[in-house]
């Protein structure tokens, strides 16, 4: 897997996603209860509106600093013994995992949740090299059974319901227990006790890198990463470049607003924070450790307009949110990351020619900008993306174009403004039945075929305000 | 006070009647409303979908037909919002900057002008009906209003106002979202017509236009008979 999934074109995937009743009412209620979930929170805490623009200050420092604080990360892991890896593509990345996998021979890998190595494909890059990759969040294990890409990037397997996931467990692993949630949790925690044991090397991603530490810090509710941690003797974490925080103080601010904002929830059941190798003297910890900090396209994006979409801590919010992402779900992004951040983020990591429909799968409603806990202007950057779309790739249609260009002609000549107002009337006229076009010619068709459109006033406005003004009426 | 109204091309086009209720209800309180006849349309149509350099042709001459007005009063959050954009658009442009920014300060929505600048809550309306209000986005979220308009609903007398369930949520307007994601566009405006519908009331009432024609022609199409009024309608009704 990459960033772009499968080969299915947008219109298919979005057709795909609207047919699918039982996706859509699954994606619907946990929409629903993250949303109000993560209200909650933020009036509890009572001044989210602050908490934000610390959120926002912070990511923004460490942005502009990025280079500072991923040097210091990188010295004091290595101080506490781990390797640090700079990978400047998704083969890179790939190549020194399997390197150390192949060094290790190690069998058997298990993987806490983390969207890095999905948008690198790294599990397909262990396989070839013959590791046997099990995933341990519960919702990623779920998809990996069932050869399905995550839909969402909190919560993987939001796309499907209960009975679903038992009838994958049924069908591959002999599951002969009932739907209810929690037999099924504890089926699926018996069987990934097993593979916890074997494993040779553990991966893990990262939710915030602490420079102040070297600190990898990973943010979960079942325990998995503490896990995946604590058994095997090499370790591998796996981050994107802009995952790191200076100090364990900003760690504090971010980590409260991810996990309210992302589940609404005070603290996850477990935050985790591991530090390179066992040192002598210590009773736990690897004996081996590799970060890997993957670039990917990410430093192009520095220093652009769109530098603050970086900011992400990945909480999901914007995605909870979205009307668009509820209606189609996450597969119709046909990227690792979907909804609003993913139609941000898939064109700058991974190019227009592939996603460039992404930014306009927005209404432009401006709910994911208001949700977004570190304030990254996601509505506002989609537009910015049209706008390199139409002016510097120049992918849009002729006919939009020469459409747009009649707008400015339009809006810039009151006199060509004012007789098409006039006009309208008449020249909607062979469509407009009782008031009403019920099925527009043109671009207008994509409008009638859900919904009526009015005929044009019998009046404009101009015209009513004239007689009035002549007629001296007050 | 004197106040320009700006009357944004949907309803200069759809919905005359806005315009003159608008004007009707300003006088009502004491503004002197004079209409700019070239203004045009404040650009949003082509700047949404990416043509930044056609849009901004619509927007000078938006500056240009407003630029001798001490308040410029719409009937569009959406489209007022839009004109709040201009400074950052027009940022680097020393021929029009200045003049973007001055635009931009004195453009209001009409609610907002009525309750933020006039101190009006009661414009002395009365009306019988049931009412539900849908917030549109642009009102809330990109122009930041949030209260006014429930405001002087609530001082509408008679009218019976009951909450419409999920009322953040889009109704899948967008603009030429509309057409070029018309398939998603659908399914949003079918839930908000369905959230409409559970309100039971006989008016679905809104602050833009666009969100109006939107639901409106979605309920129309279902054959439900929930009549669609701009804010302004029921604010104009003694
Ligand atoms: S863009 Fe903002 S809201 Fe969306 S996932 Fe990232 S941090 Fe969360």
């Amino acid at each position: 897997m990459s960033i772009k999934l499968g080969d299915a074109s947008y219109e298919e995937r979005v057709q795909e996603g609207v047919q699918n009743e039982f996706m859509r009412q699954a994606v619907a209620s946990a929409q629903g209860r993250f949303r109000s979930g993560k209200q909650k929170q933020a009036d509890k805490l009572g001044n989210w509106e602050d908490w934000r623009t610390l959120g926002e200050e912070i990511r923004t420092h460490t942005l502009e600093n990025i280079d500072y604080y991923l040097q210091l990360l990188s010295d004091n892991v290595s101080k506490r013994g781990g390797n640090v890896f700079f990978a400047q593509t998704a083969e890179e990345a790939n190549d020194y995992i399997q390197h150390v996998i192949k060094e290790k021979n190690a069998q058997k890998v298990v993987k806490s949740k983390s969207m890095v190595t999905e948008e690198i494909g790294m599990n397909e890059a262990l396989e070839e090299v013959g590791a046997d990759v099990v995933e341990s969040d519960l919702g990623e294990w779920i998809l990996q059974l069932d050869e399905d890409p995550p839909s969402h990037i909190v919560a993987p397997a939001v796309h499907k319901n209960k009975e679903q996931v038992k009838e994958t467990f049924t069908e591959k692993k002999g599951y002969n227990q009932s739907s209810q949630p929690e037999e099924l949790a504890s089926f699926a925690r018996e069987q990934l006790r097993q593979e916890f044991l074997s494993a040779d090397v553990g991966i893990t991603g990262c939710n915030f890198a602490v420079a102040e530490s070297g600190a990898v810090t990973l943010v979960t509710n079942e325990g998995n990463a503490r896990m995946a941690t604590t058994i095997p003797d090499t370790q591998i974490s796996v981050m994107g470049m802009e995952r790191v925080v200076p100090t364990y103080e900003e760690l504090d601010i971010l980590v409260s607003l991810l996990t309210r904002a992302a589940v609404g929830q005070d603290l996850t059941s477990y935050v985790t924070s591991i530090t390179g190798t066992r040192l002598e003297g210590e009773t736990d910890g690897p004996e081996d450790y590799h970060l890997v900090i993957v670039d990917n396209g990410r430093s192009k994006i520095l220093g652009t307009e769109f530098q603050s979409a970086l900011h992400c801590i990945r909480c999901a919010a914007c995605i909870n949110v979205c009307p668009v992402y509820r209606h189609v779900g996450g597969h119709a992004y046909g990227s690792v990351y979907p909804g609003p951040i993913g139609a941000v983020l898939t064109p700058l990591l991974d190019g227009y020619e592939d996603h460039k429909e992404l930014p306009y799968a927005s209404s432009l409603c401006g709910a994911c900008t208001e949700a977004c806990p570190v304030k990254i202007p996601l509505h506002e950057q989609l537009i910015r993306h049209r706008e390199i779309i139409v002016e510097q790739e120049k992918m849009t249609p002729r006919s939009e174009r020469l459409a747009m260009k009649g707008f400015a002609k339009w809006g810039s000549s009151p006199a060509a403004y004012k007789m098409s107002t006039a006009m309208a009337r008449s020249a909607m006229k062979p469509w407009t039945k009782d008031e009403t076009v019920a099925n527009g010619p043109g671009p207008l068709k994509g409008w009638t075929v859900n919904r009526d459109f009015p005929a044009p006033a019998k009046q404009t406005f101009r015209s009513w305000f004239k007689e009035r003004q002549k007629g001296g009426e007050s | 006070m004197k106040v320009s109204l700006f009357i944004t091309c949907l309803c200069d086009m759809f919905s005359s009647d806005v315009g003159k209720d608008t004007v009707e209800i300003l006088e009502r309180v004491g503004c002197e409303v004079d209409f700019p006849e070239t203004q045009t349309c404040c650009g949003q149509p082509a700047y949404n979908s990416g043509y930044l350099t056609d849009a901004k042709e619509s927007m000078k001459q938006m500056m240009k037909a407003f630029r001798f007005s001490d308040y410029v009063v719409g009937p569009s959050g959406s489209c007022v919002g839009m004109l709040k954009e201009y400074p950052k658009l027009f940022e680097n442009d020393l021929v029009w900057r200045d003049e973007a920014k001055r635009l931009a300060d004195k453009s209001y929505e009409v609610t907002q002008f009525l309750v933020d600048v006039l101190g009006v809550v009661d414009v002395g309306s009365t009306f019988k009906g049931k009412i539900t209000y849908h917030p549109s986005c642009h009102m809330t979220r990109i122009l930041g209003v949030k209260d006014a308009p429930m405001t002087l609903l609530k001082h509408v007398e008679g009218a019976d106002l009951t909450e419409l369930p999920a009322k953040e949520d889009c109704c899948g307007f967008g603009g030429t979202f509309a057409v070029k994601n018309s398939m998603i566009s659908g399914e949003m405006v079918k839930e908000k017509a369905a959230h409409v519908s559970e309100t039971g009331a006989d008016y679905l009432v809104g602050g833009d236009m666009g969100c109006l024609l939107n639901i409106g022609g979605r309920m129309r199409r279902e054959g439900k008979h929930v009549k669609v009024a701009h804010i302004t309608e029921i604010l104009n009704q003694h």
